[in-house]
């Protein structure tokens, strides 16, 4: 028993190493919601190409959607731009933009020249909407389920690998 | 020259001052309370700030958000609660206790329980043997009892 005893320190040392390891591979910027299995905001906020518009919560429940918080200051919001026009291309989910806080004439211009994945998009000009929704920075996307329930966040560029993901929990879905 | 260098840093304190943002507040115990809050709230953004050092956009939407319900009579409690709903437990830099940071929250008192457990079991463990050792010197047989005997009276001759 004793000369087990020696090798505690070696094994205290093991758990330490585990848990340093996994730090390395957790991203600390990445925050979880506290929206996940809530409802989306209630809102009623301009659109953005049609200012007459107001959008509510109603204009999002029915069928599942993508929400993605994007804005022409937001760098990484450009290059992520391509990825959601092939989503968009794909047909399997409508992408709503929320444009936080931002202009409308350099919006406008962005969606003229890069192209409009969006079927429509939030014009959150003062941020409260975003506020409300937890986001800290575009570009952030949010799955909701057909009830407006807030399933799963991404926070930053989406990528190819990121449609995946959210393509398997859509067909979860489907399963059920 | 010298005229260049007085614009250019009547220039760097017009910024300087423009990154601040000004609250009035009503009386001297809602001002205490709003650098408290911004104290103590964490900006989600830029990780390590609060949102009285932070300068990004979402801890000025936040602040303002702070100055708002201190100014509609809320609670701290209601707007730190209002944080926590939008932004996670992250917010709080005086995290508070539950379920998933029990272990931070209660480790080190188990630890020391279960140190002061082992330092209380050696030490009983080592006077046992000291005892045993002593009883085990003291109990002498007949044998042994009139050899010591011997011993002693020898040094008396």
């Amino acid at each position: 028993m004793p000369r087990l005893l020696l090798f505690a320190p070696l094994a205290l040392f093991a758990v330490l190493i585990l848990f340093l390891w996994k730090g390395l591979s957790i991203d600390p910027r990445e925050l979880p919601s506290a929206l996940i299995d809530k409802s989306f905001p209630a809102f009623k906020v301009e659109s953005l190409l049609a200012p007459e518009r107001k959008l509510t919560m109603a204009d999002l429940v029915g069928k599942p959607v993508l929400v993605n918080v994007w804005a022409t200051w937001c760098p990484s919001c450009r290059k992520e731009h391509n990825q959601l026009l092939r989503i968009a291309q794909q047909n399997k989910i409508a992408i709503i933009g929320l444009n936080y806080k931002d202009n409308r004439a350099a919006a406008t211009k962005w969606l003229v020249e890069l192209g409009n994945p969006y079927q429509f998009n939030i014009y959150d000009e003062s941020g409260m909407l975003g506020l409300d929704l937890g986001v800290y920075g575009a570009p952030e996307t949010y799955l909701l389920d057909a009830q407006g329930i807030i399933r799963f966040r991404h926070v930053g560029v989406v990528t190819e690998q990121t449609w995946q993901e959210l393509q398997t929990i859509m067909q979860s879905w489907e399963n059920q | 020259m010298l005229r260049f260098f007085i614009f250019l840093t009547l220039i760097s304190f017009n910024s300087a001052y423009a990154s601040i943002d000004t609250y009035e507040f009503k009386d001297a115990d809602k001002q205490a309370r709003f650098h408290e809050l911004v104290a103590d709230l964490r900006c989600p953004k830029c990780q390590n700030q609060n949102l009285a050092d932070s300068n990004s956009a979402i801890a000025q939407d936040l602040r303002q958000k702070v100055y708002e319900m201190l100014g509609a009579e809320k609670s701290n409690i209601e707007i730190v609660d209002y944080m926590v709903a939008r932004y996670g437990d992250f917010v709080l830099y005086e995290p508070r206790f539950n379920g998933q940071n029990a272990i931070l929250w209660l480790g080190p008192f188990v630890l020391l329980i279960v140190g002061l457990a082992i330092v209380i079991y050696l030490t009983r463990q080592r006077s046992k043997k000291v005892i045993n050792t002593t009883v085990e010197s003291i109990e002498l047989d007949k044998q042994q009892k009139q050899r010591l005997q011997k011993v002693l009276n020898k040094g008396k001759k």
